[in-house]
């Protein structure tokens, strides 16, 4: 008689109690829920309470204050919005300031960031002096200084509106901002449009072939003519046929400012000054550090081939240093758009200031507009980093790591 | 960070505790020995440290007589500056017993912060104050004007309000706190600066130049300032109400900070009620019979007050319109004491 072998437990079983309890097994998967349930209770019990005790102070409490409307107005907006639209309308204003600002600032701050960091690495004297008393300076002072140095050196250079410098008759610069034409849709739009992004199209179906043919069979093909042609020439064929795409709206000077055109506000440019050129100095240290832990022997490599040194730099050593720097730049492109917060110190409408500063007075309700404003924080953070992970994994991944 | 702070301490205070509004402020405020009050961060005239750290002003004033009336000593004070949006969460969260911060009385206000207003200490109005090299003369020639503004204040709403009512269009700069504003102001950001007529004398005074600047003349708005404290505690309501009524019954009287021991001694009945030499008002409201003497001694009546910290007595001289006297032209006016 034989006897039939033992099955194996299905795996998936497995898995979820790995998942679930850990090294204890299924005992861990019983005290893991016990405690969820603690936690979960003990969390109902504060929110009911404080509910409790809210209502009893006649204390507004909930999100239904979200629906009232605002009263108050915005000096940066990048979404419709006036002072009749309600308080959430206020989050999104806010939200996307700070986005705006935070995006514009880890852009600057990287460029400057390497630039600082390739000249304090590089042979020459001077540059490397120079690069190296930017990021003691910057670094060392405390950056809510920086920001309103900024700001009132920026204002205190500018004149008023009415004796503004102007850039040859269609943009000017005045203690107002920066007014430039903005741009009006006409006929010729469309048309436009749609050829600029065939040749977009085009033009990286172009590149991929070209990469392809180069790894596969070794053919270097000269590809930027005919993508430069692609780019200008299709809408630029779009444009005669069809006529101007737009044509621009010029400010005028009307009682005591600009009207008409698109304006970028001082305190917009003060504060994405401030941050970008305080990160920078971190982010350089972080490169310099990311490209001194390639060996020069991969450098004198690179020169031994023939390549320049700036095609070593590009191709064998900064693809290397990647590795080592994008977990410490995460850090500092979280650092930049935290500290945008102190934007309410020169009256820049971001996040803190319009929500959990102006609409926190007008309605009260601390606790939930300090929730709303820490979880969304929370959140820009996380996902900033959660993409900044995807990002060093393939640069691991590429060097076969 | 402080309204972080400040928002945390209010939520740990309502999630844990089991019964936050407690009815034992005057207890409290004996058994530490200070009376906490909220005041600005520097506005004179109404709260702002002088050059020795002394605060003084009329919303000073207020802790003065109230601790005056608790303590017999004016000087048993903690002063917690705060800025205009941190102003309630500080009440709420129970870090001070009164705010006394130059703030305005609305029903929101009133009804949903979970705090009352105890009375009007000063009746004001919203101004703007422009520079005279601009040649403006009224507000309503501001069309397109850039305006700075202090954030969490109902001066942004009147404003919103006031240029949508009037058609005109304008940008609004708003700054964490007065001094800030007033810098970007002077530093020629904006055209307009708007705030409380009062706090545009206030803050003029703090320009590098004040006769290069304004004030408009349209009051755009009702502005009537008063001390608050927290819903749930009636006998403290009660006694902060009272000490503002009681400086302005002690104008009405003619009874002044020097005068106030021989008027105590004089056989008129309601000088004797009043002054606690008859009966015991002061007792009921949980202080001492001679309590209005203590208030008067402490910062004296309502009218020597206005007088040292923003009338004819200060810098700032401004007048007393509608914070005159009832029965001279003016708002003021308290219930009898009887």
């Amino acid at each position: 008689m034989s006897t039939e072998a033992r099955k194996p437990p299905p795996q998936i079983a497995l898995k979820i109690r790995r998942f679930l309890g850990g090294k204890a097994g299924w005992n861990g998967v019983a005290v893991q829920f016990a405690f969820a349930a603690i936690l979960g209770w003990i969390g109902y019990e504060i929110v009911s309470n404080a509910r409790a005790n809210l209502e009893n102070q006649h204390i507004a409490a909930g999100f239904g204050f979200l629906r009232n409307n605002a009263g108050f107005d915005v000096n940066q907006t990048l979404i419709p919005y006036t002072g009749s639209d309600t308080f959430l309308r206020v989050f999104v204003v806010g939200l996307l300031n700070t986005l705006v600002v935070s995006v514009v600032g880890i852009v600057f701050a990287t460029l400057i960031g390497f630039i600082v960091a390739l000249c304090r690495l590089s042979p020459n004297w001077l540059l490397s002096r120079v690069g190296e008393i930017y990021v003691e300076i910057i670094r060392n002072l405390p950056l809510l200084f920086q920001i309103l140095f900024w700001y009132l050196a920026v204002l205190a250079a500018l004149p008023n509106p009415r004796q503004s410098i102007s850039l040859f008759g269609i943009a000017f610069i005045s203690n107002r901002g920066l007014v430039i034409p903005s741009p009006v849709g006409q006929s010729g739009l469309e048309p436009f449009l749609a050829m600029l992004a065939l040749g977009i199209v085009a033009a990286l179906v172009l590149r991929f072939y070209a990469r392809r043919a180069l790894f596969q069979e070794g053919r270097m093909i000269r590809i930027w003519p005919y993508v430069l042609g692609l780019l200008f020439g299709l809408p630029l064929a779009a444009m005669l046929v069809f006529g101007r795409p737009f044509s621009f709206e010029l400010p005028q000077l009307k009682g005591f400012n600009f009207a008409g055109g698109s304006r970028i506000i001082p305190e917009f440019v003060a504060l994405t000054l401030a941050l970008s050129t305080y990160t920078a100095a971190f982010i350089a240290e972080i490169v310099r550090a990311g490209i001194l832990s390639v060996h020069k022997g991969q450098m004198e490599a690179g020169s031994s081939l023939g390549l320049s040194r700036g095609t070593t730099l590009r191709l064998i050593v900064v693809p290397q240093a990647m590795r080592v720097i994008v977990p410490p730049l995460t850090n500092q492109y979280l650092n930049l758009t935290k500290n945008s917060s102190l934007a309410v110190a020169i009256g820049y409408p971001d996040l803190v200031s319009v929500f959990a500063g102006t609409s926190l007075s007008q309605t009260g309700q601390a606790i939930e507009i300090i929730a709303m404003t820490m979880g969304i924080y929370l959140l820009i953070s996380l996902l900033t980093s959660a993409v900044m992970s995807v990002y060093g994994w393939r640069v691991s991944r590429s060097l076969g790591a | 960070m402080k309204r972080v702070t400040l928002a945390l301490t209010l939520a740990l205070a309502a999630g844990l505790s089991a019964q936050a509004a407690d009815a034992q402020t005057l207890k409290t405020i004996k058994d530490r020995g200070m009376l906490s009050c909220g005041v600005s961060q520097g506005l004179p005239g109404f709260s702002s440290p002088d050059d020795k750290g002394n605060w003084t002003g009329l919303d000073v004033d207020v802790c003065r007589a109230i601790a005056g009336a608790i303590f017999n000593d004016a000087t048993k004070v903690k002063y917690v500056p705060l800025s205009a949006k941190d102003r309630f969460t500080a009440l709420q969260s129970g870090e001070i017993d009164v705010l006394s911060r130059n703030t305005t009385w609305t029903i929101s206000r009133d009804t949903s912060l979970g705090a009352n207003f105890t009375g009007v200490t000063y009746y004001d109005g919203q101004g703007f104050m422009v520079k005279k090299s601009l040649k403006v003369n009224s507000a309503l020639e501001l069309n397109s004007a850039s305006v700075c503004v202090q954030t969490g204040t109902t001066t942004e709403q009147n404003l919103a309000d006031y240029f949508k009512a009037n058609n005109m269009k304008y940008e609004v700069i708003a700054f964490g706190t007065n001094d800030e504003t007033v810098k970007a102001y002077e530093a020629g950001r904006c055209d307009v600066f708007t705030t409380d007529q009062s706090g545009l004398y206030a803050n003029r005074l703090k320009l590098a130049n004040p006769n290069d600047h304004m004030v408009l003349p349209e009051i755009i708005s009702k502005e009537p300032l008063g001390p608050m404290v927290r819903h749930g505690d009636d006998q403290w309501f009660d006694i902060v109400k009272w000490t503002l009524f009681a400086m302005i019954t002690a104008e009405e009287l003619g009874v002044t900070s020097k005068n106030v021991d021989e008027k105590a001694k004089l056989e008129n009945p309601e000088l004797k009620r009043v002054l606690g030499t008859d009966g015991n008002f002061g007792e009921q409201l949980g202080l001492t019979k001679d309590w209005v003497v203590r208030v008067v001694k402490a910062v004296g009546n309502y009218g020597e007050v206005f007088d040292r910290n923003v009338g004819a007595g200060s810098p700032l001289a401004i007048n007393r319109g509608l914070n005159n006297l009832w029965n001279k032209g003016g708002l003021q006016y308290a219930p009898p004491i009887r």
